[in-house]
This record gives C-alpha cells, sequence and structure tokens, in this order.
C-alpha cells in the first residue's frame, strides 16, 4: 500500500508537468501579438513594450517556460492587467468557494448516484428501475446552465425559497447557515448531470457484478440477499465506481463555470468567464492551472481510495 | 460460468441456425424491428426525426427571418398572434431562430462527436494492443488531456483561439477525445489476454489485422456507448460555451446564444431562456434515448438474458407436487425425482435438464458424468436453486433433501430462506475455477469465515479462528498468511484449498463438486482430489462429483451416471457400469479414455451433441450412433434395467428387471 502511494504519487509528477506545459502553451495559441491582445487594440507602444519584457515574450520559448514555471513554483503567478492586482491575490479569495461548491456537489452526486443506481440494479426491470432510469436520464440531458435559470425562476422568483445568487446575504450574513442557504440551488444544480452519470454506471456495474461467480459461492454459501448485495457485489462494482466518481470531480469543477455564471457565485468560474471577455489571458493561465492541480489531487486520492477497496490493484 | 457454458450450448445452437440464412436484408429488417420493439427508443427516434426534419427543413419552411428586428414587438409573449412562440428583446420570432439555433447546435455537436471518437479510439486501441513504452506514452498524454475538469481546457483553448463556432466546436471535440482512448483501450485490454488473440497472434496475424478484425469488433459497443453520452454532452457544451459568449457570436445564434439572450430577461420574459433550453433537452434526451436502445441491441449478451440481474434463487414454474413427503432412512440424503430445468432464451427454450432422477445415500460419492452441455453442471446448481435466473426455469420434479433436523424437505418447493439455511449450511458446493469462484476482494480467511457466521451463528473474531483451524486442515501452509491473503495472491490448488475449507465448514450433509479440478495443471489436481475425498470421508458427508473424467470418477465414486442431452442415459455401480457398460454413449466415452492396454489410441466421438432446444422425439444419440436402428428414433427410450442397480436408456440394452420394482429396492 506504501510503495504504491509513493509510486502513484511520483506518477503525478509528471502530469503535474504535462499540465503546466498546455497551460503555458495557451498563450501561443493566441493569434497575433499576445502582448496586443492583453493589453488591447489601443495599447500604446511603450505598454507593449513593457508586457513583452514582463512576461519574457522576447526570450525563446522553453526559456519563457522555465521562467514562467519557476515564477509559478514560488507561487507568483504573474500580474492580471484587466484587474491591476497579482494573480495570486485574485486566486486565493475566489478558490474557497469553487471548491466549496464543488465539494457539495461532489457529495450530492456520490450519495445519491449510488443510491439510485444500486436500487435500480436490485429492482431491474421493476418500478423502482423505470423511475430512476426516467429521473437519471433527465438529469444527464439537462444543460446545468438552463437548470439554473429554471431554479431561479421556481425556488427564487416564483417561492421566494431561496436566493437568486451570491455566496452570502449582503446585511447580517455570512454564517455558515447563510452560506448554507446559498449554496442549496447552486449545489443541486451542478450535482444533477454527475449524479446521473453515476447512478447509471452504478447500475449497470452493479449489473455487471451481480453475474460474476463469486456472486454465484456467496449464495451458494447461504450468504443473506442484502449482504449478498452489500458485502459480494456493491464492493466489487465499487472498485471501479471509484475512479467514475473522481472523474465526475472534473465534470462539477468544470461546470462550476456555467453555475457561477448563473448564480452570481464568487468563484474562479465567474472569474474565468470574465477574464476571457477581457482577453486576460494571464488570469485564465492562473485559473486553469490551479484548477488543473487540484483535479489531479483528487484522482490521485480517488487512486488511493480504490487501491484500499481492491488489493489486486496495488500490485500492478 | 459452467451454467452459463452449458446454456451457450443450446443458444449458439440457435444463433447459428439464424444467422445462417443468407437473407441479409432480413436481418437488418430484424435489427430495426428488436429496436423499434422498445417503447422507449421509439420515443426517442420520433423526438429526433422531429428535430432533425425541422433543421434540415429550416430553410424552405415558411418562418420569418430569424434575424429581422422589430423593436415595436419587443418581447411578445407566446401564443400571441403572429408569432407563436413569441419574441425576444429585440422583436424577432422566437420559432424561426429556435429552428434556425437548432441546425447550427446539431451541426456542431455531430461535427465535434465524430472527430472526438476517430481520434480518441485510435489512441485506445492502439494503446492498448502495443503496451509497454506505447501506451506509456499515449495514456500520460491522455491523462494529461484529462488530467484538466472537462471544459475548464476548452475554455483556455477558446480564451487563446478567441471567441467563435468553430473555435469552440474543435475546444470541445478535444477534451472529449480522453473518454474514447480511454473507454477503449479499457475494452481492448480485457480481450487482449483472452485466448483467440493470443491465438491470433501465435498464427502470425499481422497487428493491423488484429487490431482491426479481431478488437475493433469487440470494442464498437464501447465506441457507441461512449458516442451515445458524448454526443449529447457535445451539443451541451457547445450551447455552455455559446451562453457563456464565447461560441456561436451575433448575428449566427444557436440555443446557447439563445439561452444567454434569455438569461437577462428571467424576471420579464422567462420563456425566451425556457424555449431554447426544452430544445436542448429534448435532443439530449432523445440521442440518449437512442443510444440506449442502439447499445441494447447491439449488445449480444441482452438476447440470452445473461445481462439480467439474477435472482436469489431460480425461478420456478413447477405444478403442484405428484407425492406425498416420501419416507426417507437415515442412510437417506437425497432423492431426486423427474427433475427438469430450462432455459429460456428470447422466445425458445433449451431443455438443459430433463427428467432426472437419483439418489445420495449418507456418505456416498456419486459421479455424474457427460461432455459440456449435457445438463451436469445444470443439475448440480438445480438442487440450491443457483441456476442463474433469467434465463433459468425450474419447471418439473421435486428435490427431497433429508434435513438432520426437519426431516425431508422438497428443495424444489423451499422458500428462498430454507434453500439459503441449507445453501454452505447442509449441502456445499466447489466450484469449477477458484479464482473466479472467491471473491476478488475479500480475504480468504473471512471468505470461510463468513460462512461460519452466518450458519453457526458465531462471531467474527471466532469465526476467523475457525477458518484458521480449517484451513489447516485442508493442509495450506502458513494458514495464517493463507487466511490474510487475497484469492489473486494464491495459486491455483491453494485456491480450491480455500474452497474446500468453505465448503467442509459447516460440516455438510453433502458436497457437490463441480468439476473441481478442471482449471488446475495436472500434477495439482490429483492431490487435490485425495485431499478432497478423505475430508470428506472423515466428515461423512456425501459426494456429487460432477467430471468429464472417467478416469477420475472411477477411482473416486462409488456410483456413475453419465449424462447426456439433459437425461441420465446409463447408471449403475462404478464395476458393473465399467465392466459392462450398456449403453453405446457410455462405450463411446469409455473408448476416449486413454488406457496403457489399449495403447494410445483414442477415438473421438463423431459429432455433436444435440442442441437441447431441438430435440427428436427419439434417442437424442440417435444421430451420433453406430447401432442405431429405425425404432430408436420413434418415441422416447425408457431406461431399461440389467440389475437392480444398472440401467441404460438404449433399445439394445438386454433389460428384463422392471422399472417399478428397481424403484422398490
Amino acid at each position: 500500500m506504501f510503495a504504491y502511494t509513493v509510486r502513484r504519487l511520483l506518477q503525478a509528477v509528471p502530469v503535474l508537468f504535462g499540465i503546466s506545459i498546455i497551460v503555458f502553451l495557451v498563450i501561443s495559441l493566441i493569434p497575433g501579438d499576445p502582448a496586443t491582445a492583453i493589453l488591447g487594440a489601443f495599447a500604446t507602444p511603450e505598454n507593449v513594450a513593457r508586457v513583452n519584457r514582463e512576461l519574457g515574450l522576447d526570450e525563446p520559448l522553453p526559456v519563457q517556460y522555465l521562467q514562467w514555471l519557476a515564477g509559478v513554483l514560488q507561487g507568483d503567478f504573474g500580474r492580471s492587467y484587466a484587474l491591476d492586482r497579482p494573480v495570486a491575490d485574485e486566486l486565493a479569495e475566489r478558490l474557497f468557494p469553487t471548491f466549496l461548491l464543488a465539494f457539495a456537489a461532489l457529495i450530492l452526486c456520490t450519495i445519491f448516484g449510488l443510491l439510485a443506481g444500486t436500487v435500480a440494479a436490485v429492482r431491474q426491470y421493476g418500478w423502482p428501475d423505470r423511475i430512476l432510469s426516467l429521473l437519471v436520464l433527465v438529469g444527464i440531458s439537462t444543460p446545468s446552465f438552463w437548470l439554473g435559470m429554471m431554479m431561479i425562476l421556481l425556488f427564487s422568483l416564483s417561492l421566494g425559497l431561496f436566493p437568486t445568487g451570491d455566496m452570502t446575504s449582503l446585511f447580517g450574513g455570512g454564517g455558515v447557515l447563510d452560506v448554507l442557504w446559498h449554496l442549496t440551488l447552486p449545489a443541486l444544480t451542478l450535482a444533477m448531470v454527475a449524479t446521473g452519470v453515476v447512478a447509471r454506471l452504478t447500475r449497470a456495474n452493479m449489473l455487471e457484478v451481480l453475474r460474476q461467480d463469486y456472486v454465484r459461492t456467496a449464495r451458494a454459501k447461504g450468504v443473506p440477499e442484502h449482504l449478498v448485495i452489500r458485502r459480494h457485489a456493491f464492493r466489487n462494482a465499487l472498485v471501479a465506481l471509484v475512479p467514475i466518481i473522481g472523474i465526475q470531480a472534473g465534470f462539477v469543477l468544470g461546470g462550476a463555470v456555467y453555475v457561477e455564471e448563473v448564480f452570481q457565485w464568487p468563484g474562479m468560474g465567474r472569474m474565468l468567464v470574465n477574464a476571457i471577455g477581457q482577453r486576460d489571458i494571464v488570469l485564465v493561465q492562473g485559473g486553469v492551472l490551479v484548477i488543473a492541480t487540484a483535479y489531479v489531487l483528487i484522482n490521485l486520492l480517488t487512486d488511493l481510495v480504490q487501491s484500499a477497496l481492491d488489493p489486486r490493484v496495488r500490485g500492478r | 460460468m459452467t451454467a452459463a457454458g452449458e446454456q451457450g450450448v443450446g443458444a449458439d445452437g440457435r444463433s447459428s441456425s439464424s444467422t445462417a440464412t443468407p437473407d441479409g436484408a432480413r436481418r437488418r429488417s430484424s435489427v430495426w424491428a428488436r429496436l423499434t420493439a422498445n417503447p422507449m427508443t421509439v420515443i426517442g427516434l420520433v423526438l429526433l426525426t422531429v428535430l432533425l426534419l425541422l433543421a434540415v427543413a429550416a430553410p424552405i419552411l415558411p418562418l420569418a427571418d430569424p434575424n429581422a428586428t422589430d423593436l415595436a414587438n419587443r418581447l411578445i409573449p407566446p401564443f400571441s398572434q403572429g408569432a407563436i412562440l413569441g419574441t425576444d428583446h429585440l422583436g424577432r420570432d422566437l420559432l424561426s431562430r429556435l429552428i434556425w439555433g437548432t441546425r447550427v447546435s446539431l451541426a456542431v455537436g455531430l461535427a465535434a462527436t465524430v472527430l472526438a471518437a476517430l481520434i480518441g479510439s485510435s489512441i485506445g486501441l492502439v494503446a492498448a494492443y502495443y503496451g509497454r513504452i506505447v501506451d506509456a506514452v499515449l495514456m500520460r498524454s491522455i491523462d494529461t488531456l484529462m488530467a484538466f475538469p472537462y471544459l475548464l481546457l476548452a475554455l483556455a483553448i477558446v480564451a487563446a483561439l478567441g471567441p467563435g463556432l468553430l473555435n469552440a466546436m474543435m475546444a470541445i471535440a478535444i477534451v472529449n477525445i480522453p473518454f474514447f482512448a480511454r473507454a477503449v483501450r479499457g475494452q481492448a485490454l480485457t480481450i487482449k489476454n483472452l485466448d483467440y488473440i493470443a491465438a491470433a497472434r501465435l498464427s502470425g496475424f499481422s497487428d493491423a489485422r488484429i487490431i482491426l478484425g479481431e478488437m475493433l469488433p469487440n470494442v464498437l459497443p464501447v465506441v457507441i456507448v461512449t458516442m451515445s453520452t458524448t454526443l449529447s454532452w457535445m451539443i451541451l457544451e457547445t450551447a455552455g460555451l455559446s451562453f457563456l459568449g464565447l461560441g456561436a457570436q451575433p448575428p449566427t445564434a444557436d440555443l446557447g446564444s439563445m439561452l444567454g439572450d434569455g438569461r437577462n430577461l428571467i424576471h420579464r420574459a422567462p420563456w425566451v431562456a425556457l424555449l431554447p433550453g426544452i430544445v436542448i433537452l429534448l435532443f439530449a434526451i432523445g440521442i440518449n434515448l437512442v443510444g440506449d436502445g442502439v447499445r441494447d441491441v447491439m449488445d449480444p449478451r441482452l438476447k440470452t438474458g445473461v445481462l439480467a440481474r439474477p435472482a436469489p434463487a431460480t425461478a420456478r414454474r413447477l405444478p403442484p407436487a405428484t407425492a406425498d413427503r416420501p419416507a426417507m432412512g437415515r442412510q437417506d440424503v437425497l432423492s431426486v425425482r423427474n427433475l427438469s430445468t430450462y432455459f429460456e432464451v428470447g422466445g425458445g427454450v433449451s431443455k438443459a435438464v430433463r427428467g432426472v432422477s437419483f439418489d445420495v445415500g449418507r456418505g456416498e460419492a456419486l459421479g455424474v458424468v457427460g461432455e459440456s452441455g449435457s445438463g451436469k453442471s445444470v443439475t448440480a446448481l438445480s438442487l440450491l436453486g443457483l441456476v442463474a435466473s433469467p434465463p433459468g426455469v425450474l419447471v418439473e420434479g421435486e428435490i427431497w433433501f433429508n434435513h438432520r433436523d426437519r426431516g425431508p424437505l422438497d428443495l424444489a418447493r423451499a422458500s428462498v430462506r430454507d434453500l439459503q439455511d441449507i445453501r454452505g449450511g447442509r449441502i456445499a458446493y466447489i466450484f469449477q475455477d477458484p479464482l473466479t469462484a472467491l471473491n476478488p476482494v475479500l480475504r480468504c480467511g473471512s471468505q470461510v469465515a463468513e460462512t461460519l457466521v452466518i450458519h453457526q451463528q458465531m462471531g467474527w473474531a471466532e469465526a476467523e479462528r475457525e477458518a484458521l483451524r480449517l484451513f489447516d486442515l485442508v493442509k495450506l501452509p502458513t494458514p495464517r498468511v493463507k487466511a490474510h491473503a487475497f484469492p489473486h495472491e494464491l495459486s491455483g490448488g491453494q485456491r480450491q484449498r480455500v474452497m474446500i475449507a468453505m465448503a467442509l465448514a459447516n460440516k455438510p450433509d453433502l458436497i457437490v463438486a463441480d468439476e473441481p479440478t478442471t482449471a488446475l495443471d495436472v500434477t495439482t489436481q490429483r492431490r487435490v482430489l485425495e485431499l478432497l475425498n478423505e475430508l470428506r470421508e472423515d466428515y461423512d458427508a456425501a459426494l456429487l462429483f460432477i467430471s468429464h473424467d472417467f478416469g477420475v470418477i472411477a477411482d473416486l465414486c462409488d456410483r456413475v451416471q453419465v449424462m447426456y442431452a439433459g437425461e441420465i442415459v446409463e447408471a449403475g455401480r462404478s464395476d458393473e457400469l465399467f465392466r459392462n457398460p450398456s449403453h453405446p454413449y457410455t462405450r463411446r466415452l469409455l473408448a476416449c479414455v486413454p488406457s496403457l492396454e489399449r495403447g494410445a489410441e483414442i477415438e473421438a466421438i463423431p459429432g455433436l451433441p444435440p442442441a437441447v432446444d431441438d430435440l427428436g422425439p427419439g434417442c437424442p444419440f440417435a444421430d451420433r450412433c453406430d447401432e442405431v436402428e429405425a425404432a430408436c428414433r420413434l418415441a422416447p427410450v425408457n431406461m431399461r434395467w440389467l440389475t437392480r442397480s444398472h440401467g441404460a436408456r438404449c433399445l439394445h440394452a438386454g433389460g428384463s428387471i422392471a422399472a417399478d420394482e428397481v424403484r422398490d429396492a
């Protein structure tokens, strides 16, 4: 287990390098002159020269990368020209709201997805299966940016149960309950698609596992059916499902962009959309790099959980 | 494993005759018929067809100009004169804009899907097939793409390239490549190590031929399943980028940018946002429904019902019990009367077991021999309702088990609760392949302990200690280490010893061993068999031993019965049967056993066993028998008894003893 953990940690290093290279290269995708793109069409020549110097854009690409990487490793993500402040400061403010939202959605999709998928598999072709399958179908087919608007329309504007946006109330808010109250609609919206995907794959995996020889062995031992499902089938299905939940973290972190935009949630997603609108590429780079790094760490974690569940993985 | 295999014979028998129809068009239409037999798929097809037709026909439909602004008629609600679905903030006709927007969204989504599928599948196949460094490099690159949260990389790409529909499409395709690559590689890896791929490699097929000819067809369902999920995502995500203002730019509008327009109007004119969302939703639902339908039809396992969840016990459709509870003496353990188990696959019925009767006495070893598909495993699994169901159904017979506390109990009619009580407690199974029969994620010790906890109300700690004692009993070296090990960490012989320990744990009255050594190598086989027989004699447990190996049966069993096409064709004491085999099939089988006296000459039986869903009225062996005569094919052949214990189902067997006289004995 320890050896596997170390091996897996070491494997993550090149992935992180790969990410940093891709994020860095994004700047070279910019058609035309990056400095002009960053500063806008009406930039003065002095300013263009200053940006070129600050970003090291007159150096060769590998040198630029190493300079950039050295900065990033020291927590220097460059400077946002649109906001006129260091990118690192902006990221530090935006990080927590996004992770709170994504974490809440991930918990929701794991609990409801595994539960719904297992029930559907156990009651295959029965009514619970049919109803859940229909819900799952609608869930995975719903665009979250639209669902968010409909949530606001229904629960905020019509029923007045939840706020239309933001993370805290302007006056007297900011407590845990206030944040949870603001969190409810965005988290549910964000969890919708992922819950459908997890439920569907849980059902498929459970059905697959229930046909395995060891399930027959468990029955031949006289294991009561609920334990056959829980101890023998579900545990084996979970082995394949844990990485799928890890992948959902990616959907959730990406989907957060829409949900934050719709619910005015003060996180990374809204920051990115604004930054793209203002062609604030340096800020986009910083944001994407941080979220992608977090995602790599989440997947590392799910791999470790999987290896804890399945002894065969550790040997690989 | 064996049950599925034996059932496969019946299923294969039919499918080979149906695929043999030369009429290809009819087969296509049957795929179509199966697709449209599912009402959900039909709903999806109708949805998609309507949306597709509207999108394609947009230029020729009598629609208002989607971009004509009319500020005097802004934000007219739906169902108004002149604008059925209302107008937006610039007074543009929403119905027209929806249809034109659908056209744009659909084209972009399809293009992105095809691009992603082509690139992704190629990467997955190549990585799986070549393995090692190729796999490492490709999959690390894929990992790197995958390491970006979905959409975020697309955002970064669009941020650099600049907003626009084409840029958005490329960005979405790129972020979907990993899904195809990973899914295809995963599936390709599971089949790569299968025998037939190895065989293809050994026979010198080129890499391209193996990848395209052997592996691609097997991963195709995965590609299609991935497409069916990702196509709807890709339509959703391109719409999402447009919603954020990064995709379609005015005056071009897709469903996403229309939603974006509607967002600021949600208070005043909610329909402007509601309508495009509903169209996207309908699109995605349609794609997902059709995708599910296609996947179901394409997956051959669904037809055979193998994908269905097996019920806790085999389904039953039994007539009321014919006889009263029989008197069973202390020496009687099991008395099976006229047992029939069928597999109902699609519209057909495979009669896997037909009217089988036999008895097992206390401490006795009864061997069951026959080819694959003869029904011997299904007979054994039927005893405790372990035949996978669907497709298995118990249709006839009584299975009387002499329970030490409760007396004779008909297992064919017992409750699931009673069956669970007897399973592993009074009757224990040992299966063919211990690697697949043991749970891969549980330690060997606790798998044995579990059966003690269930049947003896032991605590876990005590049960684990008892498991150690059992491991010692079955001569597993270092029991403590083995108990802590997972099945894959043991050798094949050790795994089967774990199964034996599990079977003996509750001192059962009967052990059913279904080809327990077939999966082991020859040197291990004998030792495992000796151990099994020794221990079950110590425990005074009866043995129902299933094998295709007459040699092993002769060593181990007091009595033998030979099964063919779901029937017992010959039964007798081992000495009688081997001295005087009276059914031509038995003689043929015995001729297959290598023997020193006959030299190395081994005769194979010509022909194949009959498909058990397509039996004539007469003797099922007639087509392969060299003593066949006209009478054999006319009517069922009954058992003819040569002695009180030895009988054969053959017209040539010179039996003289009446059947009821044997029964009474």
